[in-house]
């Protein structure tokens, strides 16, 4: 339950000696009960008032860490449901899965690294590995399963309900913090015992929603809210179901019980179907996952998945933007052509991402267009004929010889009034798309105009 | 103790609003909880799903679409195969070649293929413009008057162009408006208050609230669709109740995850399934946010979205 500040105020030492920061006791609690002061900054709050609030006041949703080093994550601490009400702060992370029992292991894990690209700074890949126990294969099977996963620099998810096998995978991968995905109604007591033994975070599963609740319940009431929620593989409409209900019970109607990260296996939903899987993986990035298993991962479906999550983890009050400015790429120097586009940071990564693949020498420069992407910025008057010569007179005319320039297609429309504003200058319309750069500057160079 | 979770059932409801006529005329809208929020209470109508077809024909597409179709040449032939297309509930047909800067196919000329692919499918029809204002207010005008009688959806009423289109569309000629606005609420909105302010009756009205690909800007996307919906349900704001039609497969095949070949990026395998991945994930994501209908175009995404709804809903 979330305090209000009447009642972290009964608990405070109502002194007002300002050594909060606040001028008194009760504008630091009312402070505190808008989540906008810590409540460590008063250093005279007595041990039992302590206890009290750090219950109340703790986050809805727990700060899961996994894994370690460069494959260490964090998982969950949302406080929102929607990402304009403030921002989502931890991004679902996926995995791939393999089961102990798949003939073609080495195949699969080869497989799972070849997603690895850049966009926008940001590493894609599948960043952790969902291994299955099969009991028909044995401890061993699985133990060398682990062995061989632990090598891939990927943060590992146990799927295993058979606490000794558990056992056994923890004693060789523990150190690398996997999570052993494996608590449910029958075996949690001794599973919690195991994950808490090697210092592991544990996943739980339940038949239904009821049984998740009661089980996660049950462990914490053992002490262990080092958990994850696995949605279980029932079917979409039920694994969804509960994604949303899990989350929404902790930050909304503040139930603890549920405010945990969420595992969800879309491989297990839709097995099989990888054009199906493309599409459940993508619902449950916009809606709760936290880890979404699949079964494969390739590029096709990778694409639009991490530019979706890179899209909706951004932090709405933060424009990403880059520095107005001339970029010179490929050895571009004072001769080189010249093309400009806006500061938009997915703009400026798209087009020169396409301008270093043709290989033609150029100038790249970007306007300050309130970091907006080219239509917007045009339709918001922020990229214009004026903006733009008078960005080229102020900062390149003196740096750069070249008097040709490119635009982008989508602003075609303002060729003729740059050129009445830049004498001397060429300006050329580029296609509309920067995938279509490549052979458009190739044509130009071949054809001697530039 | 078993979990007790509060319900989401909101008072308030997205207007339904029904496009063509017959046995499959289809309704939009109509629910009281957010996106697929079965378990809150039941969705009224499922979202459904349009095949869109262009007045540039075939030339220009991937070979799934291509072998779709194959055989068919006239605009009825593929309008035909479009509404009999697995998992499909309408059709969308697109003036693209209508632009005054690209093919500036006549006025008179759309009409006869709108009225042929019309006559030939008995599925609801979605008519959508070249994206230039006053082409398209001239266009669509035309359009609804040939098409009365088969409570076809214009997609779509524009800013700028509003006052034409919705007197067309909603006043004369009986069909229903849809109301185009650039990924914002407010913007969304003033259109549809506007809308109303000409006489058209909201129940009339469907909106586009603006629509990217996956992972170019489509974070403004979720935004304004989660606002719009929130708006709607929680605040019972009447001037954003009507149901939202997302154009999809536009955005998604003109990326260049989808447009580049498979000779300059050879790591990336096969071209094709790129567009459908980034079509299907696109059109996943924007029915979580909201979407009470998507428009795409290659089969397997058709048949996988449809899938995905028929598994939630
Ligand atoms: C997200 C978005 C917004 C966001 C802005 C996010 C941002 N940082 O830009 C918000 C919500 C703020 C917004 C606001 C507005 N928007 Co807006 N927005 C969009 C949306 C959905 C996506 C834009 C995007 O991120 N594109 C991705 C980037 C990468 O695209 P890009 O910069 O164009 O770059 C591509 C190409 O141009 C090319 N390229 C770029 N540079 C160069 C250079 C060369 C040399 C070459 C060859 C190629 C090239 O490469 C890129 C990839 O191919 C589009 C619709 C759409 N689907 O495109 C509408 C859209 C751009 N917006 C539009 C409008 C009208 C507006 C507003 C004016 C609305 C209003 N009346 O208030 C405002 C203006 C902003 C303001 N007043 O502050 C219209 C523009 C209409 C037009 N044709 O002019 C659009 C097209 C929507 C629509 N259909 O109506 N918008
Ligand atoms: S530091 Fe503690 S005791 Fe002092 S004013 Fe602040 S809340 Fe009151």
């Amino acid at each position: 339950m979330a305090l209000k500040g009447l009642d972290i105020f009964k608990l405070t030492p109502k002194t007002n000696c300002k050594e909060c920061g606040s001028p008194t006791c009760m504008a630091f609690a009312m402070k505190v009960a808008q989540g906008a002061v810590e409540l460590s900054k008063c250093p005279h709050m007595s041990e039992e008032a302590l206890a009290t609030l750090s219950e109340a006041t703790a986050p809805p949703m727990k700060t899961i860490k996994v894994g370690t080093g460069e494959a260490e994550y964090t998982l969950g601490g949302e406080t929102v449901l929607c990402r304009h009400e403030k921002t989502f702060v931890s991004k679902p992370r996926y995995a791939v899965s393999i089961c102990s029992a798949d003939e073609d292991i080495d195949a699969k894990l080869e497989a799972a690294k070849k997603v690895d690209y850049d966009r926008i700074g940001e590493r894609m890949h599948v960043e952790m590995l969902y291994l299955s126990y099969c009991a028909d294969k044995g401890v061993d099977a699985y133990v060398e399963l682990i062995k061989k996963a632990a090598d891939c620099g990927k943060t590992l998810v146990l799927d295993c309900t058979d606490v000794e096998a558990a056992k056994a995978a923890l004693a060789v991968c523990k150190d690398a913090k996997p999570v052993l995905d494996g608590a449910d109604a029958s075996n949690y007591e001794a599973m919690s015992a195991v994950a808490t033994e090697a210092g592991v975070i544990l996943g739980v599963r339940g038949a239904d929603i009821n049984e998740l609740y009661d089980t996660t319940a049950a462990l914490e009431k053992l002490g262990n809210k080092n958990l994850v929620l696995n949605v279980g593989t029932a079917s979409v409409k039920d694994a969804f179901a509960t994604t949303v209900q899990i989350r929404r019970a902790a930050l909304k109607d503040q139930n603890r019980t549920f405010g945990y990260p969420s595992i969800v296996n879309v491989g297990a939903l839709a097995a099989g179907d990888p054009t199906m899987q493309a599409a459940l993986v993508s619902l449950f990035t916009v809606k709760y996952g936290s880890i979404i298993v699949m079964e494969g991962m390739d590029y096709a479906q990778a694409l639009p998945l991490y530019g979706l999550r890179q899209n909706v983890f951004t932090d709405p009050q933060k424009p990403m933007k880059v520095e107005p400015g001339i970029y010179p790429l490929n050895g571009g120097d004072e001769n080189s052509v010249c093309l400009t586009t806006v500061d938009f940071a997915l703009t400026y990564f798209v087009v020169s991402g396409e301008l270093e693949r043709s290989g033609v020498p150029c100038n790249l420069i970007i306007n300050d267009a309130g970091g907006l992407s080219v239509l917007t910025a045009w339709a918001a008057g922020k990229l214009s004929s004026t903006s733009v010569s008078k960005f080229i007179q102020e900062n390149v005319e003196p740096k750069v010889k070249c008097r040709k320039l490119i635009i982008p297609g989508k602003v075609a429309v303002l060729k003729g009034d740059i050129e009445a504003k830049l004498p001397g200058w060429e300006v050329i319309v580029a296609p509309n798309e920067a995938v279509q750069l490549v052979k458009f500057l190739k044509d130009l160079q071949a054809n001697g105009e530039i | 103790m078993p979990f007790t979770g509060k319900s989401g059932k909101f008072n308030a409801a997205i207007r339904t609003v029904e496009i063509g006529t017959g046995d499959k005329a289809v309704k939009l809208g109509g629910e009281n909880v957010l996106p697929f929020y079965t378990f809150d209470a039941p969705i009224e109508n499922a979202p459904k799903i349009g095949v869109l077809i262009t007045d540039m024909g075939l030339e220009n597409e991937v070979a799934g679409i291509k072998d779709y179709y194959a055989g068919a040449t006239t605009f009825a032939e593929i309008a035909k195969k479009a509404e009999e297309m697995p998992g499909a509930d309408f059709v969308v047909l697109r003036f693209e070649g209508a632009d005054p800067n690209g093919e500036n196919r006549s006025v008179e000329d759309c009409v006869a293929i709108a009225k042929e692919v019309g006559d030939a499918i008995t599925a609801p029809l979605v008519i959508e413009g070249c994206k230039n204002v006053e082409k398209d207010a001239e266009l669509f005008s035309k359009v609804a008057e040939a098409l009365q009688g088969k409570n076809v959806l214009i997609l779509s009423a524009r800013e700028e162009n509003y006052k034409a289109v919705a007197a067309a569309a909603g006043l004369a000629y009986g069909q229903k408006v849809g109301a185009e606005s650039a990924v914002d609420i407010n913007l969304a909105k003033q259109l549809n208050v506007l809308i109303g302010q000409l006489g058209v009756d909201q129940a009339n009205v469907v909106m586009n609230v603006g629509s990217a690909a996956a992972g170019y800007g489509f974070e403004y996307v979720v935004s304004t669709m989660d606002r719009v919906k929130a708006a709607a349900l929680a605040q019972g704001d009447v001037q954003l109740q009507m149901p939202i039609m997302t154009p999809v497969a536009d955005e998604a095949w003109n990326v260049k995850e989808a447009m580049a070949s498979e000779a300059d990026m050879p790591e990336w395998g096969s071209q094709e399934e790129r567009g459908i991945d980034m079509e299907v994930e696109t059109a996943a994501a924007v029915l979580a946010s909201g979407s009470n209908a998507v428009i795409l175009k290659h089969p397997t995404s058709v048949a996988t979205i449809s899938k995905l709804i028929k598994a939630l809903v």
